[in-house]
């Protein structure tokens, strides 16, 4: 399980960003841990956390809404204090996606799985899935060049 | 299936990782959902995969017996709700390295003993309690202390399937001919640590 571990963070950063990337990975795996035993066999284990993955990104940004709402606390951010490098220019231009989009192009570019799962998770249509990553891939060609996509995209 | 270089805008630092998996570790503990937890460790007869339970020490796995087929086995056998979290393997992971350095001849550790069941684990308790450091048995005399004299083939198959070698010591009881007889992390580990123990 814990083999996915990569593809989740990568997930969890574009869905909800890195502040917030290692709490929503580490609710994704502490639930995936006590769901697991009801786990089919036969199940897509990548699929099944993804899926855990987006619920607990959305619990999060939830949560972080609800914190938004002025208040005298300071504003802390742990987060920067981490060495990790990451492209500014790529979160702003990721964030900047309609959450469907961004939530479909993490599932399908990110994590690979196909949009016959995405339209199950995102509680979508396979086509709407499918546009949405369209969508959002193309947005992010424009905003954000560096990315390349394949010729055998689509 | 699309293929973008998203992936590569998204590196993901081993560091990183191993921060969260330890933080995972930590909170997975606390809130009882590490049912078994590994680690791997090196050894002078190779990499050995070490599991344990809250209760203790579940398996000891050679490289020969495929760590993550063991690992495959342990999920099905025990509970899925496996994590690699090496703390809890720490104890057992340093004795072993003063075992292999020969500063240690027994272990103290507390042994989970799910796997196995009946005679077999008849034969590798007393196997645990009665065959002390340097010394061999045979399978004859094993099955005699077992209580089942002419079970001497079953003892042998108690022996081969040992979940936790090494600490639980299959690898003293050898052919009465004196020959070493089968290991499970094969015959040349097993001569390894009949050396080891002879020094």
């Amino acid at each position: 399980m814990a083999r996915h571990g990569a593809t989740v963070l990568r997930v969890v950063r574009a869905v909800i960003g890195h502040a917030d990337a290692d709490d929503a990975w580490s609710d994704t795996f502490l639930a995936a841990l006590k769901a697991y035993p009801q786990l089919p066999v036969d199940a897509n284990v990548e699929a099944w956390l993804v899926t855990i993955a987006h619920r607990k990104a959305i619990d999060i940004a939830r949560a972080a809404s609800r914190r938004a709402v002025p208040v005298a606390d300071p504003p802390d951010s742990p987060a920067r204090e981490r060495a990790d490098t990451h492209d500014l220019d790529l979160d702003a231009a990721v964030g900047a996606l309609p959450p469907k989009q961004r939530q479909a192009v993490a599932y399908h570019y990110l994590a690979g799985l196909p949009y016959s799962e995405i339209a199950v998770i995102l509680d979508s249509s396979v086509a709407a899935a499918r546009r949405a990553a369209a969508d959002g891939i193309a947005t992010l060609r424009r905003t954000y060049p560096p990315i390349e996509t394949a010729r055998n995209h689509e | 299936m699309t293929t973008t270089d998203l992936e590569k805008h998204y590196p993901v630092d081993r560091d990183q990782l191993r921060r969260l998996h330890v933080r995972l570790e930590r909170d997975a503990q606390a809130g009882g959902l590490l049912d078994i937890a590994y680690r791997t460790v090196d050894s002078a007869v190779g990499p050995l995969l070490l599991a344990a339970t809250p209760l203790g020490l579940l398996r000891v796995a050679f490289a020969n017996e495929g760590h993550d087929s063991v690992l495959q086995n342990l999920s099905q056998r025990i509970s899925p709700r496996i994590l690699e979290a090496p703390t809890r393997l720490d104890p057992i992971a340093r004795q072993l390295d003063e075992f292999f350095t020969g500063g240690r001849h027994s272990f103290d550790v507390a042994l989970d003993w799910s796997l196995s069941r009946g005679f077999r684990r008849t034969v590798l308790e007393h196997l645990n309690t009665d065959i002390g450091y340097g010394a061999t048995t045979s399978y004859a005399a094993l099955a005699s202390l077992s209580g089942s004299p002419k079970a001497v083939r079953a003892v042998g198959t108690a022996c081969a399937t040992n979940p936790i070698p090494i600490v639980v010591p299959c690898h003293r009881v050898i052919r009465s001919d004196g020959t070493v007889g089968a290991y499970r992390g094969g015959p040349a580990a097993k001569r390894i640590l009949l050396d080891l123990e002879r020094d």
